[in-house]
């Protein structure tokens, strides 16, 4: 194996290296909590051999949630949580995308509509009579976590700002969530690569397209990466390291729509290589001695929880390493796997049970620290982790933040 | 509009990735060979990164902890078998190892997964059931598998539960009373199957552990044994009592049925393995180790006869890793330690060191349970643990190896597989420790 991106048959033809050994299936958080799904070595391994023609045997498939553990523990180097992915693909286009899924796979619409109303979209979402309508039509759990619309887009105030220049520069791929959610997050990475002398490009930017392809819309979700890499290459910044924040669309850039979509875009392969997420970023800054430690006490204590899709950009823990730093922060490592929610799927009214008792261990684990915060690099985990534990939940850079002394 | 900067100060991208990343030592394989050496060094205060493609063995294993089985007949007190094995076996990793050595790592084992209540020594094999019934010479077995212990013959029950489908108690029980575990003892097994009250027709494993974390279902269950519960004097049940809460499950059996209760291990997912693998690795991170799972390691590179990095595979990119001092445990021609080419020439998988002991590995013994060329295949190392070469000097001062990836050994067929991997990864992190000083 080599860090080349798998083409897709490549990718398929990696299930003759099954041996099926189960160490997918006892480390798959679904498969341990439901029934209707029998484990990712049976969905994909196993069924794979019997979806030769157009038809899927087997539609237990659409319970995997894609956090893609299966393929991080697998010793053999089978792709698992792609070939599934795939699978989930062909068996939707077969059967049909829910309109569910399709408002789902969309969060920018949401975020675009809801925010000239913003106030009013934001008690619509939080009012129980609408949220039970919502589940009864729509099919979107009553008690699934989302997010509020900001009245302001992130890009409106970037746009509107003085720029801060400086030799050595970075692009900044924010995301829908810090676009539409949560533009305070990408206001504060800013801030925090500026006082480490960065000057921050932020070109104009689209959806990367992981929720269309979570929800099995491939086609839909090919174009619209393919257009968020020719964004991010603007002429001028050829070379310059892209920064995400977003953990799981950082992600996407990195090898899920090159293994999983087979997008074979010059722009993206390019990218791909450059691309960094933000604690990846920071921490490398750090260890060549190039990082700010001007660091102020914060007598807080912070539970640290790495989401599956950052875990999966085989990094490590970044933002662990350098939290670790900050004095008077009392930082917990949560030793779990997965929170449930993996992107939309959690939100769905058929599973959201089963990502709330995935997520069990991880809120259990929560409250016996019993934090000031929950920090975790992936925006649907935090909202997840919230809504479950009722402890706030933010980006560790928001406590990187407060250590270089924001507020 | 930000084009005003010239490209030269554009921070080139392959700089990035190259990062000053700098431990104490790398072990690559998070196996229990590298996990035992892993452990060991953090818990003296090292900086130990692992990195390791995937899970090894672990959690597919049964959990106990073979030394030797057979030599080739069955071994009743490894501490007296281990000498003469030894010189016929100059080869074998064991022969590297002194007996002190070896009971060092299986006492601080014991002691390192208290919680899991390991019991055994170096002077008696423990003989217990495996999945279809036959009887295993083991070292060391979980506090919940040690009552299977039928080396002194015995009644028991063998209990199976309806909704687990992977695990046969006739079988089991049929051919435990067929076996002979000792001159003049006799087993008595008698096969029952219980159901649990809503099962579906087939539960995995994962899911029946957890669902007896139940008290309530774990009741049922013993409320069903109990009816069926003749003169036994022990109970056997398949390996599924429960993962995070396995004592709780155990303990109440026992209490509940008024008799030893023992796991029989299964066909896998292992649930005593997996306990094992968590409490390990656990331990590791409490220790400060860091363990990255899923990262390739692609290679090497040395100067002078030391290495000094090692090239990880992430996402999109590679990355070089320095350390003071590295461990190979990989394992062998199973878990891809050790790999084999279109031509048949068989080469350690990371660094592409040379292997010993190959044969001819392409050529396979019609006889199936006859030696096979690719069983031994493996590093041939120096009384340090350390590869060796061609010339059968070092190939690197600070490069060791433990585990299965290490030529000599026919661990199915002795049942010798943990306990090489227990001892070789406890004294490759000695070596490493008297190395640093």
């Amino acid at each position: 194996m080599s860090t080349e991106a798998l083409a897709p048959f490549e990718v398929r033809s990696s299930l003759d290296h099954c041996i099926k050994c189960t160490v997918c299936e006892s480390s798959c958080p679904v498969a341990a909590v439901t029934p209707l799904f029998p484990g990712p070595k049976t969905v994909g391994p196993q069924a794979e051999r019997f979806r030769a023609g157009d038809h899927s045997p087997d539609l237990s498939v659409d319970y995997c949630s894609g956090c893609g553990i299966c393929t991080r523990v697998c010793p053999q180097g089978v792709r698992i949580a792609e070939i599934n992915s795939r699978a989930r693909a062909e068996m939707k286009v077969e059967r049909g995308i829910p309109m569910r899924d399709q408002i789902l796979a969309r969060p920018g619409y949401m975020g675009k509509a809801g925010r000239p109303v913003a106030p009013l979209f934001n008690w619509a979402l939080a009012n129980p009579v609408v949220r039970l309508l919502g589940e009864r039509i729509v099919g979107v759990h009553r008690k699934a976590p989302v997010p509020l619309a900001a009245s302001r887009s992130f890009s409106y105030w970037a746009g509107r700002r003085r720029r801060f220049l400086a030799p050595r520069r970075v692009v900044y791929f924010h995301g829908c969530s810090t676009q539409h959610f949560e533009p305070e997050v990408g206001k504060k990475v800013v801030a925090v690569l500026e006082h480490n002398g960065f000057q921050v490009l932020i070109p104009k930017q689209d959806c990367c397209g992981l929720p269309l392809q979570s929800n099995g819309i491939f086609g839909a979700a090919r174009r619209y990466v393919e257009r968020l890499a020719t964004q991010l290459s603007v002429p001028g910044t050829e070379g310059l390291p892209v920064i995400a924040s977003s953990t799981s669309c950082g992600l996407m850039l990195k090898k899920e729509a090159l293994e999983i979509l087979g997008v074979e875009d010059g722009h993206l392969a390019e990218i791909s290589k450059r691309t960094y997420d933000l604690f990846e970023f920071l921490l490398e800054l750090h260890e060549r001695g190039e990082l700010r430690t001007d660091f102020q006490p914060v007598p807080l204590t912070v539970a640290y929880h790495a989401p599956c899709q950052q875990q999966n950009q085989l990094i490590g823990k970044p933002a662990l390493d350098l939290l670790r730093l900050v004095p008077a922060l009392r930082l917990v490592e949560m030793d779990r796997l997965c929170c449930g929610i993996a992107g939309t799927y959690g939100t769905k009214r058929e599973k959201y049970d089963i990502a709330m008792r995935v997520g069990e261990p991880l809120f259990a684990d929560i409250k016996t620290a019993s934090p000031d915060l929950v920090a975790c690099d992936s925006e649907t985990c935090r909202w997840q982790i919230a809504k479950a534990t009722g402890v706030t939940a933010v980006h560790p850079l928001e406590v990187l933040y407060r250590a270089y002394g924001g507020s | 509009m930000w084009s005003t900067y010239p490209n030269d100060q554009v921070l080139p991208a392959k700089f990035w990735g190259c990062s000053g990343m700098r431990h104490d030592v790398v072990v690559i394989g998070a196996g229990l060979a590298g996990l035992t050496a892993g452990i060991r060094l953090a818990q003296e205060g090292l900086d130990v990164a692992m990195f390791a493609t995937g899970h090894g063995a672990l959690p597919l294993a049964p959990a106990v902890v073979d030394v030797l089985g057979y030599a080739p007949d069955r071994v009743e007190s490894p501490r007296v078998a281990l000498p003469s094995f030894v010189a016929q076996h100059p080869e074998h990793p064991y022969a590297c190892l002194s007996m002190g050595v070896l009971a060092a790592s299986l006492d601080w084992f014991k002691e390192l997964v208290t919680p899991l209540g390991y019991t055994g020594s170096l002077e008696r094999n423990l003989l217990l059931p495996t999945a279809l019934g036959g009887l295993r010479p083991t070292l060391l077995a979980p506090e919940t598998m040690a009552a299977g212990d039928l080396g002194g013959g015995g009644e028991v029950l063998i209990v199976g539960i309806a909704s687990y489908r992977d695990f046969y108690p006739k079988l089991v029980a049929q051919n435990l009373t067929a076996s002979a575990p000792a001159d003049g003892r006799r087993i008595v097994a008698r096969a029952v199957e219980v159901a649990l009250a809503g099962d579906p027709r087939d539960l995995r494993p994962q899911l029946l552990s957890r669902r007896l974390e139940e008290p309530a279902v774990r009741s049922d269950l013993a409320r069903s044994i109990r009816a069926e519960l003749g003169s036994e004097a022990a109970v056997g049940i398949p390996a599924v009592l429960g993962l995070e809460r396995s004592h709780e499950v155990w303990t109440d059996l026992q209490r509940w049925l008024e008799r030893p209760v023992f796991e029989i291990p299964t066909i896998p997912p292992s649930l005593p393995g997996q306990r094992l693998q968590s409490l390990l690795t656990q331990l590791f991170r409490s220790f400060g180790g860091r363990l990255q799972i899923g990262n390739t390691v692609l290679g090497g590179q040395g100067a002078n006869g030391v290495l000094e990095s090692v090239t990880v595979a992430q996402a999109s990119r590679e990355i070089s890793v320095s350390a003071g001092h590295f461990l190979l445990a990989t394992g062998g021609v199973g878990t891809g330690g050790i790999v084999v080419d279109r031509k048949g020439i068989p080469r350690e998988a990371v660094l592409g060191l040379p292997v010993t002991l190959a044969g001819s590995p392409s050529e396979v013994n019609p006889e199936y349970f006859g030696p096979q060329p690719v069983d031994r295949i493996g590093l041939a190392v120096d009384e340090r643990l350390r590869p060796l070469g061609d010339d059968l000097g070092h190939l690197f001062s600070n490069l060791h190896a433990a585990g299965a990836t290490l030529a000599g050994a026919e661990p199915w067929k002795e049942k010798s597989g943990h306990g090489i991997s227990l001892a070789t990864g406890f004294a490759a992190a000695a070596a490493i420790l008297e190395e640093r000083g």
